[in-house]
């Protein structure tokens, strides 16, 4: 790895991000609209929002920055400017933390917007320090950088990556404990939960909400960035200099 | 020899390229030009053979600072703009960032530095392309294709700019499938279906073929090859697909 040219990749990718506003603004305003669309929904009925309102934040921007990611390295991939930098000192490692930063710095800016909005404009009330609730958020979209980084490496196909939203991504909701809580799903899909980053996600926003402590918040962040940390070692593996 | 798809190609190919050279390689398209160039560069899956490229197997990691591929097709963001793609290419190469406006002006963008890509014209994007092969100082400059689309005054400003850089001790493999840029070279290759069907000057060429023009040498050769080769069945399954 040679963090020059990992800085100058990300670099690259916020500048290309630069010269497309409409992105940027979708990136970052679209979770905040979803909150306060399902804050309005529950807006008759006291404290569903509470309830629910906080694993929703570490739904969308996992949800949007895994579509991001997918499709842009996948782009990169079809332009021929990947097996151009191929041909160049550039590391694969280099290359996917490259995006990583540059995404992740995006997942930071969209996280703390999302949860100031659904804070301070939808009235989500948290019970535990505020800031834990934008740690969590920002893991969160940057575990789904990691894993859409992931992802693109086994999409052919702008049209197959949208497909792995469903394959990936939509068992990890349903899984999640957002429609049922995880103890009381039957013992094989509680047993297959445990092992999806989304549902630790989900654990460590009710946590914070719930205004838990210590390890009972802990445990499920230290999990999720095992996850994300796991995808952005592998997927440089899957980048390949030589193809048939 | 080289798998791609069903097809074997290069089975039983052998070339050497001379240094300092231009080295044209024609043929039509879908004979392959490609694929040995992406042999040589390093990203082409090999089944069996070796390629050495200045000394060292290709692809090899010492020879990345050292080889250069401008690839078929704009290989740059279109979203950056022509001064943003240099540079993003000049510091993954630890190019100083001076080179930058030196091959601004090589590719004749000076003035389009600070226009997106996307905004060009195909042959200046492909300029652009070309002028990210041509940053630092490579030993090897291997280019697929660079004047597809071009007017004829680029085109022939072009092959003057690829003359200069070979006669600075650049070594450049220029592929093409306008057989008129073959007197440019110092050197031709001809492909046809996989294979090299003539490893020779542009002199010796038209004097073999007894043609005045490169075209009509390149089809007379087709028509002798023609002959000593039939086309197989497999191989026109395989020119189809």
């Amino acid at each position: 790895m040679n963090p020059r040219r990992m800085f100058a990749t990300a670099g690259r990718v916020f500048g290309q991000l630069r010269h497309d506003p409409r992105s940027i603004a979708l990136m970052l305003v679209a979770p905040s609209l979803l909150v306060g669309l399902f804050a309005w929904l529950f807006a008759d009925q006291d404290g569903v929002f509470d309830r629910f309102g906080g694993a929703i934040l570490a739904l969308f921007p996992f949800i949007v920055m895994f579509l991001i990611t997918s499709i842009t390295t996948l782009r990169e991939r079809r332009s021929g400017t990947l097996e151009r930098l191929m041909t160049t000192p550039l590391g694969k490692a280099d290359f996917i933390l490259g995006y990583a930063l540059a995404f992740g710095l995006m997942a930071i800016l969209q996280a703390v917007i999302t949860v100031a909005f659904a804070v301070y404009v939808c009235g989500l009330t948290v019970d535990g320090p505020l800031w834990q609730l934008g740690a969590v958020a920002v893991l969160d979209a940057v575990l789904g950088t990691a894993l859409g980084l992931l992802a693109s490496a086994f999409a052919q196909t702008e049209f197959q990556a949208v497909q792995f939203m469903p394959v990936l991504v939509f068992p990890q909701i349903i899984l999640g404990g957002l429609f049922m809580p995880r103890d009381q799903m039957p013992d094989v899909l509680y047993a297959i939960s445990d092992w999806l980053p989304l549902s630790h996600a989900i654990d460590a926003i009710q946590a914070v909400t719930n205004g838990d402590e210590g390890w009972d918040v802990g445990a499920p962040l230290l999990i999720v960035a095992a996850f994300a940390v796991g995808c952005l070692v592998l997927a440089p593996l899957t980048l390949r200099r030589r193809t048939p | 020899m080289v798998r791609r798809g069903r097809r074997t190609l290069f089975d039983g190919l052998d070339v050497s390229i001379p240094h300092g050279e231009i080295t044209g390689l024609l043929g039509p398209s879908g004979c392959g030009k490609t694929t040995l160039l992406r042999a040589i560069v390093g990203v082409q899956k090999v089944k069996g053979g070796t390629v050495t490229v200045l000394g060292q197997p290709a692809g090899s990691r010492g020879l990345r600072e050292r080889v250069a591929y401008g690839t078929q097709g704009a290989a740059v963001y279109g979203d950056l703009t022509v001064r943003q793609n240099l540079q993003y290419f000049a510091s993954v190469l630890g190019v100083p960032r001076g080179d930058v406006d030196r091959v601004l002006d090589e590719v004749g963008l000076r003035d389009h530095a600070k226009q997106q890509v996307a905004d060009l014209s195909g042959g200046q994007a492909g300029r652009v392309s070309l002028g990210a092969a041509l940053l630092g100082s490579p030993e090897l400059v291997v280019l697929d294709e660079p004047t597809v689309g071009l007017d004829p005054v680029l085109r022939s400003e072009l092959w003057g700019m690829f003359r200069r850089i070979a006669d600075a001790g650049t070594t450049l493999i220029v592929s093409s499938h306008v057989m008129d840029e073959a007197r440019r070279c110092d050197r031709l290759l001809l492909m046809r279906d996989g294979r090299l069907i003539a490893d020779t000057t542009p002199e010796a060429l038209l004097e073999d073929t007894g043609e005045d023009d490169a075209e009509d040498a390149f089809l007379a050769l087709i028509a002798r090859d023609e002959r000593e080769h039939p086309p197989t069945r497999r191989s026109q399954r395989g020119a189809a697909s």
